[in-house]
């Protein structure tokens, strides 16, 4: 599906090791299974060359990882980075999280990726093998062979609702450039806010109930990059390691979203790696719809040096009530 | 862990006529920390604070929590007591029982429990408090008034004398304000120029006063005893230190139908113009709206005839930066505006006009040079009929008048009916009023005087309508005391129009952070004990900006601004306030967030290294606060995703605690 | 929260020390009544509050959580209520947008003058509250007596 192949990428990121421009290069490897891609640190040609992948399940956004892997050396790290994965990238930097002459960064399109568990609930368990053929993915399984599936219709949720194909950081475009997609992400947001209030709390209820507070969603988060989270802090009263009443799941969700709130770029690492299946992304979609229709449009990330809408304010702002009542209109 | 002493104070049967003290200091003995608790009748009294003093040294206590009324009233109070004892005045909670509890609880059961409650989260938040110390910044020995009317005279005049440097600032190109516009002042009925315009002179030669007339504050930033104001000079088009005022442009430049604000458009001045013979800085000043040669580059006379060669049309505003120790606001007020008063007809008739139009009418300055004259045909009224409270008290009309008293209104009605009684003895007058409001010294004598000597008609009523017909204004209004409908056939009415702060306020509040009332006055940090100061630190208040105000109670006020500002300028130094923020540098993540909500511009960021995991180091970007600057709002404790901001005094964990506290 | 087996609406109000708390106090010294659910914690500004703080109370029973501040324009700290507002009504919105009750939060703005209107905001509220029952949807059972 993905129109960039992994022999441009490693064939670049050599080059790029080899002139000494980077030193290192962060990239997608293979784990255990075809689908169960990890991000990884290459230092030389060889280990890329076996080890470096790009394709249909390379989901990660690298953004996060570049605030300690700059800190680790004054030479440059190559970063390949999607298009969502600028906008994390710009909104990293406008938070002056690293810096930002101690990154190579290339960005690269990309097609959408693919969501093992539809892949999964299509063909079933026991999958062996995995490739993309057009539109097409080949999944090979354990008990009925080799499978043909439209690559759209196992696509991601959060890459069916694209926000934008263009990069918006890069030193090097790879592909062609893209272009800011007129999505319906917020369709979901406004189905469940046509609902009553007790129809969302027991859809909530029924989600969350799930979290068994593993901290993927804040571990992958590329806006949660504190040095020291709340979560992990004793004296910020949220501290909590495991959820021993429905009061904390509700309270570290919110939480969770309200500090990233202005600042989440919408890239839906959360959703993706919630090991629960807890649509997370929507709380976070939320806030950007309201922010969105509040505020006026914002991106974070567009822009470097954006101020976010929970730092900036207008003097005819809304009162709260107001957006209680303008909820309670839809 | 903390020992806490507990200090219930009954303030006399405030506190104890609906809260159990016993009960309160008996159930708050066991709560965590607390190793003394007891009751008194005022424990703001000197006996109360000596047995704060004295259960702390025997008990060696290092906090103490007081149950009494509000923080705003005795909270410095008691730190001074803390401090007095030994420990850290910022070891010191109040739990607010009085207003929060004893006061709007009239069951002692209901009261007693609130008030054991408010103690325990007292209690729960001394058990986090921390000992913290103030800071000290320098403090500009200048002073900056905003105004120039009788108010911000007055007070420059008195900082001034104590050998301060003042700035005046006034948007008028003259000093002087209102008063210079009234005829005569009640109750003594000296004229007003007699009195005031030696004291614009003395402004004017004083030498440690500047005037920034024709000029506005445009900005201001920084704290007390540190500010840094712009002030716009705005192009009057005539040097200022060349022009010797000898008004000869004014009578010969050609634009002669621009409506005379002074006179308040009862007649026309020139495109250059001094506003009247008296003003302070006499120069003459230029109107650009009106002056051909600014508008289209043709005429230039007045640079003709100016033989000092003052006028330069070329000139451009200007801006001032100056620092200040301390601001007196002294804008002032004026009266509303009558449009939406069509039942007064003050738009249908020129023979209704407002009290300030009489007093320009009366004054031999004025446009009739002192003779009452009406302003459609110039012919004597014979009958004139004084409506009181237009705009003022008016409860039901919110959307054109105010609910508040004017409160000079009464003696200047009384005092134009005597002087036009006393002048025209031909003249009938009559006044309708709500209630005459007469106290102050001399002033209910001066009204009876109006009523019993000069024979006033005051009637106790509204006025329904005016209606001009013909030559006449046909009044129509009630008389309550003889339960009567009235027709009266005026020849002229006088509006008592309501008063309002000068609409520079609200934006020079917003500038100056200080707060104000619904109705744009400005308040004051507390309305009995410190009513010429604002709450926001070195900003004062001077004159009607505060309130409505007559002349003297102006001058008063203006005195005890300045004395204010001279105990502020007195000191080298300022001990801040210590409940400021505080970045945890190990937490901090450099984001910029909390630059970015700071309104003071405290917050700057340093780089430093930090050891990393496996004995590596990293330099990081790290929020400091500038404690001098800090005025602890907390809006960066919020905006830290991280929670590395915290605030002094209001600690996440201390507010936490006292949820808790609250919620058991 | 439950109190002798009633459920009796407990509130927990954050005024600001220079508008609300004052205006808090004004209420008092008009001898204004208002209920003995309301619970007053001080804060500099309404932009101090923490929406961990607001979690926290409902967390620990609070029926009804209120901010009071300065109005807009009217700040000590000049720009506080600003991002108090935008705070609480993305927050507020994202309580409603997890079912819990629009009712149960709110923000007024209550200047020092404004006394009546401190009393009145805060029977109102509590009525409110009240009518809506118990809190049962931020509730933290670990923290019921």
């Amino acid at each position: 599906m993905q129109k960039i192949t992994s022999e441009a990428l490693i064939n670049k990121a050599c080059e790029l090791l080899e002139n000494k421009t980077v030193n290192r290069v962060l990239g997608w490897k293979v784990g255990e299974f075809a689908y169960d891609i990890t991000p990884a640190l290459f230092t030389d040609c060889d280990s890329l060359k076996s080890d470096f992948v790009f394709g249909d399940f390379c989901g990660a956004n690298f953004s996060k990882y570049l605030v300690s892997e700059t800190r680790k050396s004054d030479e440059k790290v190559l970063v390949f980075l999607k298009p969502c994965d600028t906008y994390s990238f710009n909104q990293l930097l406008t938070e002056n999280r690293f810096n930002r002459e101690n990154v190579y960064a290339i960005g690269i399109p990309c097609e959408g990726m693919a969501d093992i568990s539809k892949i999964k609930a299509a063909v079933g368990d026991g999958i062996v093998g995995l490739s993309s053929e057009g539109d097409k993915i080949i999944v090979d399984t354990l008990y009925d062979g080799k499978q043909e599936i439209d690559a759209k219709s196992v696509m991601a949720e959060r890459c069916a609702v694209c926000k934008s194909k263009k990069c918006v950081a890069y030193d090097e475009l790879m592909g062609e450039e893209g272009e800011i997609v007129d999505s319906n992400r917020f369709d979901e947001v406004e189905k469940l806010e046509k609902m009553t209030e007790d129809e969302r709390y027991a859809f909530w209820q029924g989600e969350l109930s799930r979290c068994i507070r593993c901290n993927a969603c804040r571990d992958i988060c590329p806006a949660c990059t504190c040095e020291n989270c709340v979560f992990d802090n004793p004296e910020s009263s949220v501290q909590n390691k495991a959820i021993s009443d429905s009061f904390e799941e509700k309270m570290f969700h919110i939480i969770r979203a309200f500090h990233v709130a202005g600042r989440c770029t919408d890239c839906g690492e959360c959703s993706r790696v919630c090991p629960q299946n807890i649509p997370l992304h929507l709380l976070n979609r939320k806030f950007i719809k309201d922010i969105n229709d509040f505020y006026g449009e914002y991106q974070a990330g567009a822009e470097v040096g954006n101020r976010a809408p929970l730092v900036d304010y207008t003097l005819e702002d809304l009162e709260p009530g107001e957006a209680l009542e303008r909820g309670a209109e839809n | 862990m903390q020992r806490i002493g507990v200090f219930v104070c009954w303030c006399g049967s405030n506190i104890a006529g609906t809260v159990d003290v016993q009960a309160v200091s008996e159930a708050l003995k066991n709560e965590p920390g607390v190793v003394f608790s007891t009751n008194y009748q005022y424990m703001c009294s000197q006996a109360g604070q000596e047995l704060i003093i004295n259960s702390v040294k025997e008990h060696n206590l290092t906090g103490i929590v007081v149950c009494s009324c509000s923080p705003r009233m005795h909270e410095a109070t008691f730190r001074k007591t803390a401090a007095a004892a030994g420990i850290n005045p910022y070891m010191v909670e109040i739990a607010n029982i009085r207003e929060q509890c004893s006061w709007i609880h009239k069951d002692m059961e209901i009261g007693t429990e609130k008030a054991i409650i408010l103690g325990k989260a007292a209690i729960a938040k001394v058990n986090l408090n921390a000992p913290l110390t103030p800071g000290e910044s320098p403090v500009t020995k200048r002073a900056l008034v905003i105004g120039g009317g009788i108010a911000g005279i007055q007070t420059a005049l008195d900082i001034a004398e104590a050998g301060f440097p003042v700035d005046i600032v006034e948007t008028k190109p003259t000093i002087g304000g209102k008063m210079a516009q009234i005829d005569k002042t009640f109750p003594t009925l000296d004229c007003a120029a007699c009195i005031l315009t030696p004291k614009m002179v003395d402004v004017a030669q004083n030498d440690k006063i500047r005037i920034f007339s024709y000029s506005e504050v445009e900005d201001v930033k920084g704290f007390v005893g540190n500010f840094d104001v712009k002030i716009k000079k705005k192009a009057r088009y005539v040097k200022e230190d060349i022009c010797t005022g000898c008004g000869v442009c004014t009578e010969k430049c050609p634009m002669k139908k621009v409506p005379n604000e002074f006179n308040l458009g009862m007649d026309n001045r020139r495109a250059i113009y001094i506003p009247f013979a008296q003003a302070v800085p006499k120069v003459a000043t230029i109107d650009p709206n009106a002056c051909n040669m600014l508008k289209s580059g043709k005429c230039g006379l007045c640079a003709k005839v100016c033989t000092a060669g003052a006028i330069d049309y070329t000139q451009k505003d200007e801006i001032i930066e100056e620092k200040y120790g301390a601001i007196v606001a002294a804008t002032g007020f004026n009266p509303i505006s009558m449009d939406k008063f069509d039942e007064y007809a003050y738009n249908q008739s020129k023979d209704v006009i407002t009290s300030l139009e009489f007093e320009r009418l009366t004054n031999a300055a004025g446009p009739t040079a002192g003779k009452l004259l009406r302003p459609s045909d110039g012919k004597h009224p014979h009958k004139i009929v004084f409506v009181q409270c237009v705009g003022s008290r008016c409860e039901s009309c919110a959307e054109k008048g105010k609910e508040y008293c004017s409160k000079i209104c009464c003696m200047y009605t009384a005092k134009h009916a005597m002087l036009t009684r006393d002048k025209y003895p031909d003249t009938e007058v009559y006044v309708f009023y709500i209630d005459v409001r007469t106290p102050g010294k001399a002033f209910d004598e001066f009204y009876r005087r109006a009523v019993e000597e000069y024979n006033v008609h005051y009637i106790k009523g509204m006025v329904g309508k005016i209606s001009p017909e013909g030559d006449k204004l046909m009044v129509r209004g009630s008389d309550l005391l003889n339960n009567k409908q009235l027709t009266i056939d005026a020849d002229l009415v006088v509006l008592a129009a309501a008063i309002e702060p000068d609409k520079s306020a609200r934006p020079l509040a917003t500038m100056l952070t200080a707060s104000m009332d619904t109705n744009d006055f400005f308040t004051e940090a507390h309305p009995k004990l410190r009513p010429v100061e604002s709450p926001t630190a070195g900003v004062f208040l001077s004159g009607a900006c505060q309130g409505p105000k007559d002349i003297p109670e102006t001058v008063s006020q203006a005195s005890a601004a300045a004395a204010k500002v001279i105990g502020l300028l007195a000191k080298d130094k300022l001990t801040g306030n210590p409940c400021v923020a505080q970045a945890n540098e190990l937490m901090c993540n450099g984001c910029s967030s909390c630059e970015k909500v700071c309104p003071y511009g405290a917050i700057t960021y340093v780089d430093k290294e930090f050891r990393m995991p496996n004995r590596t180091t990293a330099i990081r970007r790290v929020a400091s606060v500038n404690p001098a600057v800090c005025q602890g709002c907390g809006a960066c404790t919020v905006a830290c995703p991280s929670g590395a901001m915290d605030l002094n005094g209001f600690l996440n964990k201390q507010i936490i605690a006292e949820v808790d506290a609250i919620c058991k | 929260m439950q109190v002798n087996g009633e459920y009796k609406p407990l509130i927990v109000a954050f005024c600001c020390n220079w508008c609300s708390y004052a205006g808090a106090d004004l209420a008092g010294t008009n001898r204004s009544n208002y209920p003995d659910n309301v619970k007053i914690i001080k804060v500099p500004c309404s932009c101090r509050v923490n929406p961990m703080f607001i979690l926290r109370a409902f967390q620990r029973g609070a029926d009804g959580v209120i901010l009071c501040g300065c109005h807009p324009g009217d700040c000590h700290y000049t720009s506080g209520n600003y991002y108090t507002r935008r705070r609480m009504a993305l927050l507020f919105s994202m309580l409603n947008f997890l079912g819990i009750e629009k009712e149960r939060t709110r923000v007024e703005w209550v200047s020092a003058a404004e006394g009546a209107k401190f009393a009145a905001t805060m029977n109102e509220f509590t009525e409110a509250v009240a009518k809506l029952g118990e809190n049962k949807r931020l509730e933290d059972l670990r923290c019921k007596r």
